[in-house]
């Protein structure tokens, strides 16, 4: 594979991106519900170039059973990237990023699990990235919440993230990683919608508050169409096996 | 008190159901005056009732519940049992039938690792692992037939209205069912055939549970399947 | 894999009053919900570093070392030194501290603190090239938290600061095979003095600078690291809960005020 190199411009004249989008437009996003076997629950996600796995497995019994809580059920993530998944190869061993991006993922849906219900049980989360290009860890959040309603753990709704960043002095949707690596911020926003609450927050870069504020409302209003997204792959998935049934029993009566 | 998602139909987590002052079933949650699922199910309205019927779920033991479990271990005074769910059960020896006394038994000869049993949950509350008993008719260890592992949370589909899918599939298999709460079914049929219709039919209830005339197709597909049974052996007869 | 850490058992009857103290606008400390506790900053107390500093947050405490090495650069930046930031929660910090490798917990503060330096460019990094693509200076800041009393990010972060600003470094340059010094020391070059500010929510309530009480009973914690025009550089939103998109706000406007504050106590250490 060539080695990339730093674009010549990130934005063209046309006000258009290196992967022609505008400012304001995610990349292409497919959303995928259950496509794993033996995960209690999983689910699929492509944006832009991001290719990621997400199972679940739980409630399921502690083990070690010292790590177990006596109200709640723990909550385990585990964020880890593929080494084939980025352009130089990365060491499957975890890294210190790895490490901070699991814990602020677990953090991202811990608010929205109703843990109360399995007390001293574990459920267990594993984001693979088997393909990155910016903004993973908010990918990864997307589909984790899916993973998690396909294994039938309640939630009080679902997590949905995105990030927003400043590209040559603009404020760009959804950065890709060319433009994350050679744009000036980058801020991953996890939103629960009903309950209003900004559960994943960071930040990298340079803004001044009000391109903070500027990028901050772009990533809300995102997270609420990415959530409208999530609702309908999971009926989707749900949906489809009623049509099929349904389709049977017409012909059926047709014949 | 309005309806603000469709009835019968595939609601997700955090979807608004239903704004006003209904009463809140399983599954559902309310913020002020509106009303949430916190699973993907079926939305269900009972009268002034507001519920979802989740379509997957693993086992939360219930006191009282009949489940099928398989013996993981033994220790000092009784059995641990696989019941499917994220705690593992114990069945203590007394509470197995059985002339009770001083003599000491190797409990390994009742019932031993990898065993299959049928029991009843005796006691589950949130501070300790769910406990059996095997004291009761239809209850024990189970030597033959079939063992199938559905979703808990289709169990009662598989049962039907009053019993009535289950009463069905026994009698159009001609199978003996037993169906334990936890998701794990015991068949026992004539021949290795009518087992293997029955099996088909649970798998088949499984993944259409929630779909209409359910209970016509099923039974359709197991005469179709008594037919071909039928046709061959009268060939090879 | 990072799991949902077990919490102390935090006794309710206390958890009840930092409650009802805050819904009367009050904190357990006598603080208000705006107010940090003293802070305390003394440099250059490790002569054998090239910087160093120690800051007493209430009774949080964190030392801070420089030491300034030769090395190379990285391959995709020739003309840069290298800066490298790490935190260290000492065992001797608390009785929640364990040795070995370093916890989730460590490596969120040293990659909040790093950050914070790194993207508001403090340190002038083409000003520590020797020899382009070759040789450049290391900058290596050590952070050691030394007494856990809460709000150590915000205590890290200006002890890393300060260990910056107290900093000292040579002048070097390639003499045949070797890097010789050139010169004498002077002050590192910095362009520009972030600080952390951290939040706590407790209940409905947003307080600054939580103390370790304070923080087993939050339900979320906010840090917005400001630079010195007022600008942001690093945010980290952490716990196990969340902000409305308001107290977010909030938050950035009441950094940008506190921030300037803190800096002024560090810069004042540097001059004394």
């Amino acid at each position: 594979m060539p080695e990339p190199k730093q674009p010549e411009r990130l934005i063209d004249d046309k006000g258009l991106r290196i992967d022609g989008r505008r400012l304001d437009e995610l990349r292409p996003i497919k959303l995928e519900v259950g496509i794993l076997d033996k995960a209690d629950g999983s689910a699929y996600i492509e944006q832009g170039k991001n290719k990621i796995l997400v199972a679940v497995y739980g409630p399921r019994e502690a083990h070690p059973k010292h790590i177990a809580m006596p109200e709640r059920a723990v909550i385990r993530c585990r964020y880890h990237m593929a080494p084939f998944s980025v352009d130089e190869r990365k060491s499957p061993a975890p890294s210190r990023r790895e490490m901070e991006l699991s814990k602020v993922i677990r953090e991202s849906l811990e608010p929205v699990v109703l843990t109360e219900l399995y007390p001293r049980t574990t459920i267990d989360l594993f984001i693979e990235v088997l393909q990155s290009d910016g903004g993973s860890r908010c990918a990864g959040i997307t589909a984790a919440s899916l993973a998690l309603a396909d294994a039938g753990i309640p939630m009080k709704e679902m997590v949905a993230a995105c990030a927003v960043g400043k590209i040559q002095g603009k404020l760009a949707l959804d950065l890709s990683d060319a433009e994350d690596k050679y744009g000036d911020a980058d801020i991953p926003v996890a939103l629960v919608p009903n309950a209003g609450l900004v559960t994943l927050l960071q930040m990298d870069g340079h803004l001044t508050p009000s391109e903070f504020e500027q990028g901050f409302s772009m990533a809300l209003e995102a997270c609420k169409t990415l959530h409208a997204m999530q609702r309908e792959a999971l009926k989707k998935k749900y949906a489809t096996m009623k049509e099929v049934a349904e389709e049977k029993e017409e012909a059926e009566v047709v014949a | 008190m309005v309806i603000v998602a469709e009835p019968k139909n595939v609601v997700a987590p955090g979807e608004l159901l239903a704004e006003g002052d209904h009463l809140l079933g399983d599954n559902a949650y309310r913020i002020g005056t509106k009303i949430f699922s916190d699973c993907v199910g079926i939305l269900e309205i009972d009268g002034n009732r507001v519920f979802v019927v989740p379509l997957k779920g693993g086992y939360i033991p219930r006191v009282g519940d009949l489940v099928a479990g398989r013996i993981v271990d033994i220790g000092l005074s009784g059995w641990s049992v696989d019941i499917r769910a994220p705690y593992e059960a114990m069945l203590p020896a007394s509470e197995t039938p059985g002339p009770r006394g001083p003599r000491r038994r190797d409990l390994s000869t009742s019932y031993d690792v990898g065993d299959m049993l049928i029991a009843e949950i005796l006691a589950f509350d949130r501070t300790r692992d769910p406990l059996l008993t095997v004291k009761g008719p239809g209850l024990g260890k189970v030597a033959t037939g079939r063992v199938v592992e559905i979703s808990a949370a289709k169990i009662p589909r598989l049962i039907g209205r009053k019993g009535s899918m289950i009463s069905m599939l026994k009698r159009e298999t001609d199978c003996q069912i037993t169906v334990g709460q936890n998701g794990v079914v015991m068949v026992w049929g004539k021949s290795p055939d009518s087992e293997r219709v029955a099996v088909e039919a649970i798998y088949m209830v499984e993944r259409e549970a929630h779909t209409r005339g359910l209970t016509d197709r099923i039974r359709e597909m197991i005469s179709k399947s008594r037919m071909v049974e039928q046709v061959a052996g009268t060939q090879t007869a | 894999m990072s799991a949902t850490p077990q919490l102390p058992p935090v006794a309710r009857l206390e958890q009840k009053t930092v409650v009802d103290l805050l819904s009367k606008g009050r904190r357990i400390d006598e603080r208000t919900p705006e107010n940090y506790r003293q802070i305390q900053v003394q440099l250059g107390l490790i002569e054998k570093a090239n910087g160093s500093a120690q800051v007493f947050l209430g009774k949080s405490k964190v030392l801070a070392g420089v030491k300034i090495e030769t090395g190379e650069p990285f391959p995709d930046t020739p003309e840069e030194g290298v800066l490298t930031v790490n935190a260290e929660l000492v065992p001797l910090a608390s009785p929640s501290f364990e040795a070995g490798p370093p916890s989730e917990a460590a490596i969120e503060l040293s990659r909040v603190v790093d950050r914070g330096i790194r993207e508001s460019k403090a340190v002038d990094l083409k000003s520590l090239v020797i020899q382009k693509g070759k040789k450049v200076q290391v900058v290596y800041v050590d952070v050691y938290v030394l007494d856990h009393d809460g709000n150590l990010i915000d205590a890290a972060a200006m002890a890393a600061l300060g260990a910056l600003v107290n900093s000292k470094v040579a002048k070097m340059e390639v003499k045949g095979d070797e890097v010789v010094v050139k010169g004498g020391h002077h002050q590192l070059p910095l362009n520009n003095y972030p600080i952390a500010v951290t939040f706590a929510k407790i209940d409905k309530t947003i307080v600054i600078d939580p103390s370790l009480e304070e923080e087993q009973v939050m339900s979320a914690r906010l840090t917005v690291t400001i630079d010195k025009n007022g600008d942001i550089c690093a945010m980290q939103k952490g716990g196990l809960s969340g902000f409305t998109p308001d107290e977010v706000r909030k938050a950035v406007q009441m950094a940008v005020v506190k921030a300037a504050e803190n800096r002024a106590k560090i810069m004042a250490a540097a001059k004394g």
